[in-house]
């Protein structure tokens, strides 16, 4: 059984490389070769994620791409989650349903992975740990790792069986085991290491003793240097943007962000606080771009829906606000470490009262960075909100990357020095008052959220309220001006086109690449509100508009058949918490191409 | 005698007449004259009510933001710009109500301002309901058969939660109320003044003359360094004691925690990430490194 695997596998990667099949009728489905997916499952605290961290690293220094993405149950130890590893000769940016060989820990977490599993995938265990319905290859992991003195270590040898079965360089995964343990004792990380090699002996045995070959092809590119997760991308971005405060309450899936930002914060001299509540945070971050900083906050929906009064009060005071929404499915608590795509109307209208705002949806890691940077910059030219929508999938997912733009002054702040007569709501252009701070000149600077004069000071006159919510609303015309257009990607003469937003992107990518001579082209929305005029265009007089969104009653959908007419002829809404992957998607893409268009 | 530098000309100052929100006002003002502060150092932050308008009528910075919401607010500018001077001011259903849960952790936290509470036992904006400092058995047209909860006691609860400064002042008193003022602005760490004041309108039981009858000035002997006794003092109702209750110097304060400023003292609009440090931090993620 497992000769056959390891040939399949060879075959697999020896072949085309994935290139997209050209022959055959419309519609195919072509294989994917050129990515192989590990999935290691186990119950919270068992240490999965460790393996996942270190085959990642030692599969990089053997010259592959890697993508990692974790799944988990809102719990500290027990349950059932699992990583998965997509290794490829290309570059790899999605979630695969596909699962070449699994690696199940436990009995319930064999359990939790099958039905994912195919009579293609390679099951490698414990049987003694398993117990009844144990089947694939055995490996006594839990009785190998008590031969290193830590029956803990069942993870590390785990990963040493799977590197012995791929017939890596175990110096790789040596120096792989080294960085993940930087920092631990030398004994801790001795025992692992040997743990690794017993593995890595007992699986290399069974490789020669079948007499298969288990090697990988050279990756014909050397992958990126950089690998990041989706929060520190986004936590990198904020850094690039100037970002020098950052408040917030801890909430699954957006904590990552505060983490890595807080762990930076002496070494790039921000300000960083916990708060007691998201209405603290997102209060304490205004008080900070008033005083001149660059405040963000990090959270979730939960947290979010609390923070809307003061963004209705970032509308009224007119002040730049940059809040990340890592969305996870609701309503309420929902199911908190799991995904979605479900707070783009929530984001929309969150906070009483008429202003503008900007939302960003990134799409991937490289997005993810770039729009995170830029969002300080458009709320300070504005002075508007900008809410930048991830999920937990976009968080907790990550893949080599090539190294950002870093700009050489990140986010120097769109601020004046005041006159004695500075008026903080005088006129400038589209709306945008020159923004003053205290402590920087010579006026004073007020701002108020009642509804006010120039000098922020309290008014009640129907005139000055007609005026000012006309230079309020008048700043939509500088979002406008600096919207970020919409991404067609495939050929421009496609009959249909699937429209997506946020991080639906890679999915679909990888699943329409899969698609025989699809005619398909995918539009991409990495700003979702103000939407630039140019995605109307590019979509009208289309045969087919697919819609593709993680949520329940598509959402932008909803706001485009709102803002441009847009008929939707079909609808791929999931919402069951699980990411879009490339293998359902394409699947849900070949069903519709073959109906007739209605 | 020149003019008070704090002083703006406001022809229409939304309070009652005979309101203690007037003498608070002076007396805030004559403070900040009083420690020679220039008026675009100092930053005033409220919440909302009768008394969270009080910024609109003197001359200095101000964030008039919402309800409850001040002291996050105000917390954080001073840890964006530490040579500011910061004072959250707003009335009791603000800041023991709305922002009961902000009072809490800016007493934890410790950052250098002063929080002033206009605390006059009822709510004026809404029209008459109970506040958190509403004596049992007040009535209201909501407690339409008396107020059942217990007040909420916040000096006790200030030094309970180990405030570094805390006081109570009586607005009839404008001297002692400025005296008080000035201390705490000077103090270097979180400072709460509660200052007990009637509403002519809307509570007619705690009047001048009740607070007159109800409230003493601590003796000179009260020693504001010991924890327990200004705990136990906290705890008098009657006559409730005023001045400064307790006061512990040499705390690290919230902008200092930060950790921040230390090596660089200029406030955050003056600094930037610096990219090069940012390349290396990403660059850790390199294998190849």
């Amino acid at each position: 059984m497992i000769v056959m695997r390891l040939v399949i596998l060879y075959s697999y990667l020896s072949k085309g490389l994935g290139k997209i099949i050209e022959e055959g009728p419309l519609l195919r489905e072509s294989k994917i070769h050129d990515y192989y997916s590990i999935v290691l499952s186990g119950a919270a605290g068992s240490g999965i994620q460790a393996i996942g961290e270190i085959l990642t690293w030692a599969f990089r220094l053997d010259g592959f791409h890697v993508f990692s993405s974790g799944e988990f149950m809102s719990r500290i130890r027990g349950g059932s989650n699992s990583t998965l590893i997509r290794i490829g000769s290309r570059p790899v940016r999605s979630w695969s349903d596909a699962v070449d060989l699994c690696i199940p820990l436990d009995n319930q977490a064999l359990n939790h992975v099958k039905s994912r599993l195919t009579t293609d995938t390679l099951i490698l265990s414990d049987h003694a740990t398993i117990g009844t319905g144990a089947y694939g290859l055995d490996i006594p992991l839990t009785a190998m790792a008590a031969e290193t003195g830590k029956a803990i270590y069942a993870n590390t040898v785990a990963a040493g069986a799977i590197w012995g079965l791929y017939a890596g360089n175990f110096e790789h995964l040596g120096k792989a085991i080294e960085h993940h343990f930087a920092g631990k004792p030398t004994e801790t990380l001795e025992q692992n290491r040997l743990a690794a090699r017993k593995g890595y002996e007992f699986s290399t045995n069974i490789r020669l003793t079948s007499s298969a070959s288990f090697r990988f092809p050279s990756p014909p590119s050397a992958p990126h240097p950089l690998f990041l997760t989706g929060a520190e991308a986004v936590a990198c971005g904020a850094l690039a943007g100037g970002c020098s405060f950052v408040s917030s309450y801890p909430m699954s899936p957006s904590t990552g962000v505060l983490t890595f930002l807080a762990q930076q914060a002496h070494e790039f001299g921000i300000a960083v606080e916990q708060a007691e509540d998201e209405i603290s945070a997102a209060n304490m971050v205004l008080g900070a771009w008033y005083a001149g900083a660059r405040g963000l906050t990090t959270t979730s929906g939960g947290g979010f829906s609390l923070m809307t009064e003061t963004i209705s009060l970032a509308g009224m005071i007119e002040s730049p606000m940059v809040i990340h929404l890592a969305q996870r499915p609701g309503p309420a608590t929902g199911l908190p470490t799991r995904t979605a795509q479900e707070d783009l109307q929530l984001a929309l209208y969150a906070g009483h009262g008429e202003f503008p705002r900007i939302l960003l949806a990134p799409g991937n890691l490289e997005q993810a960075y770039d729009l995170t940077r830029r969002a300080f910059d458009l709320a300070d030219a504005c002075q508007v909100p900008v809410i930048i929508l991830t999920d937990q999938y976009l968080m907790d997912s990550g893949y080599d990357v090539e190294p950002p733009d870093i700009p050489q002054i990140p986010g120097k702040p769109a601020i004046v020095k005041t006159d004695h007569d500075y008026h903080r709501y005088g006129p400038g252009p589209q709306g945008v008052s020159p923004r003053g701070i205290p402590g920087w000149g010579t006026g004073l600077v007020g701002v108020d959220s009642d509804e006010h004069d120039q000098e922020a000071h309290i008014t009640e006159k129907a005139e000055v309220r007609v005026a000012m919510v006309e230079k309020r609303l008048h700043k939509a015309t500088a979002l406008l001006d600096l919207a970020i257009p919409p991404e067609w990607i495939g050929p421009i003469d496609a009959e249909a086109v699937v429209v997506c937003w946020g991080s639906t992107l890679e999915p679909l990518r990888e699943a329409v690449s899969g698609l025989a001579k699809p005619n398909l082209a995918i539009l991409h929305f990495s700003q979702v509100y103000p939407l630039h005029s140019s995605g109307q265009a590019l979509i009208e007089g289309k045969r087919r508009l697919i819609l593709a969104e993680g949520n329940g009653t598509g959402q932008f959908g909803r706001l485009l058949t709102g803002e441009w007419g847009t008929h939707w002829q079909h609808r791929l809404l999931k919402f069951d918490g699980a990411p879009f992957s490339a293998e359902g998607l394409r699947q849900a893409l070949v069903a519709i191409l073959q109906q007739e268009v209605r | 005698m020149p003019a008070n530098p704090f002083h703006r000309n406001c022809p229409d100052i939304a309070w009652c007449p005979g309101c203690g929100n007037f003498p608070i006002l002076e007396a805030v003002k004559e403070a900040l004259v009083g420690l020679n502060l220039d008026p675009l150092s100092v930053v005033m932050v409220s919440g909302i009510g009768q008394a969270a308008k009080l910024p609109h009528y003197l001359s200095t910075h101000f964030f008039n933001g919402l309800h409850g919401r001040a002291l996050p607010v105000a917390t954080a500018i001073r840890g964006a710009n530490p040579n500011l001077t910061l004072i959250a001011e707003s009335g009791d259903g603000d800041m023991y109500g709305e922002g009961g849960n902000h009072f809490l952790h800016a007493v934890r936290r410790n950052p250098n301002l002063t929080m002033i509470v206009h605390d006059n036992m009822v709510y004026g904006l809404t029209k008459g309901q109970a506040s958190p400092t509403s004596q049992k058995g007040f009535q209201t047209p909501v407690q339409f058969h008396g107020v059942t909860s217990e007040p909420l006691n916040p000096v006790a609860l200030a030094i309970a939660l180990n405030a570094s400064f805390v006081a109570r002042a009586f607005a009839g008193d404008r001297e002692g109320t400025r005296d008080i003022l000035k201390a705490a602005i000077s103090h270097e760490g979180f400072s709460l003044v509660d200052i007990l004041q009637p509403c002519v309108t809307f509570n007619k039981i705690n009047t001048y003359t009740w607070f007159k009858e109800h409230s003493r000035v601590l003796p000179p002997s009260h020693d504001p360094g010991d924890r327990k006794i200004a705990f136990a003092r906290s705890l008098e109702t009657n006559p409730i004691p005023l001045g400064i209750l307790f006061r512990e110097t040499g705390r690290p304060t919230f902008e200092e925690n930060l950790g921040i400023f230390q090596s660089d003292p200029r406030p955050l609009f003056q600094r930037w990430p610096d990219s090069a440090r940012l390349r290396a931090l990403m660059m850790k993620n390199s294998v190849f490194a």
